[in-house]
């Protein structure tokens, strides 16, 4: 932009030399102040673009509910968090356990990490971990972030009233013993093969939250500093720090002058909330924002058809990410109970096409719930191609085989009628409803589509198992993470258990729960491949659910913007928003 | 007049008890709580997790129980916290209701100017050219969907023309009453344009319906000019159906233009009630829609005292 409009004014001036014979002098000074206007115009120009660039305002779709690190987990408040503050441990943009606020990870090889035999949780091994804080991690306030930061951390995610999510992992750590200052201990009663992964135990500042826990512990939540006072230096010890809030607008972060690592190239990162994704792309083009973040922005439809129009002036990144798009199937339903059933619908799907033709071909095939930039992923797992004679011969085989105005009966002459369940108000998942039941449809089966609003699908149809076909949704997961929830026979929902668990398809296999117990406590990673080796081998053989593909996340980014790396999982990019910058930075 | 005023007022303090206890009880049908919304977000959540979060979000208990706690509360002045925002209901409810009342305010009496006077001037001239112009531009003004004339607009004077800012309250670090002013501009061209068409509507059949009346007549043989007949006696008859409907769009003002609001990111009162029943946030739902008809029920209260200063024949006993 400051090119054109450099060269346009350059034109106008050397015509105003062209054009005047008489009083030639006169109009050489008045071009030559014209001139010197024109270049402190352009320099001071040139200067507020240089500005610009110091500045950075990016575009996410949701605001986040509460901004205390270990209240509620979203990816709204992450996102915004990872600017401020570090986890322990992390996954990288490769998608590897690395350490931010702990100096090394602890192992066994290197002796941070010592087994503790028959100690742990029913007999079983613990594990006692030796992290070192970052030796010049400072809270943004002055304060060093301190092992008294990780006692109180520790405090509030073992009391009962405090609401931390994920309680699990404070209930497994059995107790935190200092070093020094910034060196601590920490037993945990489980040794799994994540041992010395503390994601979750996001270290609070003591010096300034401790007064608020100990006057009321029980209300602690809500009256945590992190939602009272956001833009108190001292909550921040990350490369940037809060400095304004808006609710439900937008969050404003400035460099944290205690930050230990590289300096944040960026003077001032605006975050703005816009729910809607037709006015988050008007904003873009507007220049409203810099930026759409890929972890809460345009769907891949939604970019495909944005990079067509303004390819030019955007970069466009498609990163394969972890959300698993499957259909749940509802195992005790009579007709999908019998996995010739679902081998046949497998086969009656074309989900490369469909990926093709919907996403254009940004989206990867998945062959079970493992992604397959997962090291764990087994390329040997077996693909249901699209084969519709091979579908038609399962269905056959199950007993549907009386083919009446295209739709499939058994021998009682019940048609061969299946319903399929998914959010309403989601574009793309109705579409691929649709797309299914063609498919489907070639091959004698009638769906039967129906949507539910998310609040119902989610709270009612799955949690309560009311569903009564297939459900089409999305599981989000981390790199290796073992899917006891959605899989063992121990998390079917029933109203025995409150509901609780997520295995909706209510798949019980003694064979996965024993590959799921194991996986989970195998160290050796050769060892531990083989067992998910067989996990998606099996998984693919029994389909609890039929696997679809799995989402990309779509960055959207000037062109002038470097260093952004996305990660495709649930710890954003901005993890290494330092690394961030203009191209003409230098 | 003054039992009147307090008849209305102690009516509405029942029907606003009336209504927390059935917006309670609505919300609290829908399907799911807080927690559901929380497992849903993190897989690794565990039952024993799923029933302490229940217990703290205090959604553990019968709905009646949760209503006479929450009423009890709301009675010494608690009106609970905000579960989306951690925070006291009524400060995140009071900080969304001035944009809101600001936005609406201006596109309400910028609709009233406009709409006045040309549903004056279609009532004046009736089956006319110009009486079947207005009617085009007031159909088309309630035909037209506020999302999409809000993105036209965005697209035309953000985008292609770059002219007006496409969403937000403010420049971010600015803030100013100018820069707020030019914010204002679009959503408040929006929300003009499809308050306008009722407008219109009402105004010019009040008014057909005023100039065929015998004071009329009577002020025409008496020799009164066109402008006294229309403006002084008509106007001030018609303006009695148009109050109702002002009175009535006050509630409106209060609970905000949601699509609008949504498209150009406008922190209001519309999204923010959206998001609080979205989000299961019972406490800001609940506050949020009883504000809202509590508006509305003073409105119709000040409604009814301008009956009586535009029609001192109307008496209250």
């Amino acid at each position: 932009m400051s090119e054109d409009v450099e060269g346009e004014m350059s034109l106008r001036i050397r015509s105003a030399f062209v054009a005047g014979r008489a009083g030639r002098s006169r109009l050489a000074r008045l071009s030559a102040c014209l001139f010197a206007s024109l270049l402190l115009a352009l320099t001071l120009h040139a200067g507020d673009a240089a500005a610009q660039r110091r500045d950075l305002t990016i575009g996410i779709t949701q605001y986040p509910s509460t901004l205390h690190p270990n209240i509620d987990a979203m990816a709204a408040k992450s996102y915004v968090e990872n600017m401020t503050m570090r986890p322990f441990t992390t996954f990288d943009a490769d998608w590897q356990l690395v350490c931010m606020l702990c100096v090394e990870l602890p192992t066994f090889e290197n002796g941070g990490a010592v087994r503790l035999p028959g100690q742990g949780k029913d007999g079983g091994d613990a594990v006692a971990l030796t992290y070192r804080i970052q030796p010049d991690a400072t809270w943004g306030d002055g304060t060093p972030v301190t092992t008294d930061d990780v006692l109180f951390t520790y405090d509030v995610g073992r009391h009962p009233q405090s609401g931390v999510s994920n309680a699990e992992l404070y209930r497994d750590i059995t107790k935190i013993e200092v070093v020094d200052a910034k060196t601590f201990v920490m037993t945990s009663r489980k040794l799994t093969f994540n041992y010395n992964a503390i994601n979750d135990f996001r270290v609070l500042p003591a010096h300034l939250e401790r007064p608020v826990f100990e006057a009321d512990r029980a209300n602690y939540r809500t009256r945590t500093l992190f939602d009272r006072d956001p833009t108190n230096p001292g909550l921040a010890f990350g490369p940037y720090r809060l400095t304004e809030v808006e609710l439900g607008a937008f969050l404003v972060v400035e460099p944290n002058p205690h930050w230990w690592g590289e300096k944040p190239y960026f003077e001032r990162i605006v975050v703005r909330v816009i729910e809607n994704t037709a006015a988050l792309e008007a904003n873009l083009l507007s220049g409203g924002i810099d930026m759409i973040a890929g972890e809460l922005g345009l769907s891949v439809d939604q970019a495909i058809g944005f990079e067509q129009r303004n390819g030019d002036r955007f970069r466009v990144v498609y990163k394969p990410g972890l959300v698993y798009e499957h259909l749940d199937v509802r195992l005790d339903n009579p007709i999908l109970r019998d996995v010739r059933v679902r081998q046949a619908l497998m086969h009656g799907m074309d989900r490369q096409a469909l990926v093709d033709q919907l996403f254009g071909g940004r989206q990867t095939v998945a062959r079970s719930d493992v992604n397959p930039l997962d090291w764990v992923h087994d390329d040997t797992t077996p693909v249901y191609g699209y084969d519709p004679a091979k579908a038609g011969a399962l269905l056959d085989e199950a007993g549907w085989s009386t083919i009446s105005r295209g739709i499939r009966q058994n021998a009682q002459g019940e048609p061969l009628r299946i319903p399929l369940v998914s959010t309403a108000g989601n574009r793309t998942r109705e579409l691929i409803q649709q797309v299914l039941q063609a498919q489907w449809r070639q091959i004698g089966v009638d769906v039967a589509i129906e949507v539910q609003p998310p609040r119902v699908l989610f709270s009612e149809s799955l949690t309560r198992r009311r569903f009564q076909g297939l459900a089409l949704f999305a599981w989000i997961g981390s790199p290796e993470n073992v899917p006891r929830t959605t899989l063992h026979s121990e998390s079917i929902p029933t109203e025995g258990n409150g509901w609780a668990g997520q295995n909706y398809p209510g798949y019980a296999s003694p064979d996965m729960d024993r590959l799921l117990d194991r996986i989970e406590v195998e160290l050796d990673r050769e060892r531990r491949k083989a067992l998910w080796s067989d996990l998606q081998h099996l998984y693919a053989a029994d389909l609890p659910a039929l696997p679809l593909f799995f989402r990309s996340d779509v960055h959207i980014w000037p062109l002038w913007l470097e260093g952004v790396e996305p990660t495709g999982h649930q710890y954003s990019s901005t993890q290494t928003v330092e690394r961030w910058r203009a191209a003409d930075a230098g | 007049m003054l039992t009147h005023v307090t008849r209305s007022i102690v009516e509405a303090a029942v029907v606003l008890l009336v209504m927390s206890f059935v917006v309670y009880g609505l919300i609290g049908l829908m399907p799911g709580d807080p927690v559901d919304l929380m497992v849903t977000a993190d897989p690794s959540i565990t039952s024993a997790d799923v029933e302490r979060l229940r217990a703290i979000y205090g959604v553990d208990g019968p709905l009646l129980q949760r209503y006479g706690l929450w009423l009890g509360a709301a009675l010494q002045g608690d009106l609970g916290l905000s579960r989306t925002y951690s925070q006291p209901v009524l400060p995140v409810l009071l900080d969304h209701l001035g944009p809101t009342l600001l936005l609406m305010g201006a596109s309400l009496l910028l609709a009233v100017a406009i709409a006045l006077p040309l549903g004056i001037l279609a009532a004046l001239a009736p089956r006319s050219p110009l009486d079947g112009l207005l009617n085009l531009l007031a159909f088309a003004s309630i035909s037209v969907p506020s999302f999409w004339l809000s993105l036209v607009l965005i697209v035309l004077f953000s985008v292609q023309l770059g002219w007006l800012p496409a969403g937000g309250v403010a420049t971010v670090g600015d803030g100013g009453l100018g820069d707020r002013m030019v914010h204002l501009v679009l959503p408040v061209a929006a929300l003009t344009v499809v308050t306008l068409g009722p407008l219109i509507r009402h105004t010019r059949a009040a008014m057909i319906e005023a100039l065929r009346q015998d004071y009329v007549r009577t002020a025409q043989a008496k020799g009164a000019s066109r402008a006294r007949i229309v403006l002084g006696h008509a106007l001030g008859n018609a303006m009695l159906p148009i109050a109702t409907i002002l009175a009535l769009n006050v509630g409106g003002l209060v609970s905000g233009a949601l699509a609008v609001e949504t498209i150009f990111a406008y922190r209001g009162m519309g999204k923010l009630i959206y998001d609080s029943i979205m989000a299961n946030d019972f406490n800001l739902a609940l506050v949020g829609l009883l504000l809202a008809t509590l508006l509305t029920l003073l409105a119709n209260v000040a409604a009814d005292v301008v009956y009586a200063w535009l029609d001192p024949r109307i008496a209250y006993g």
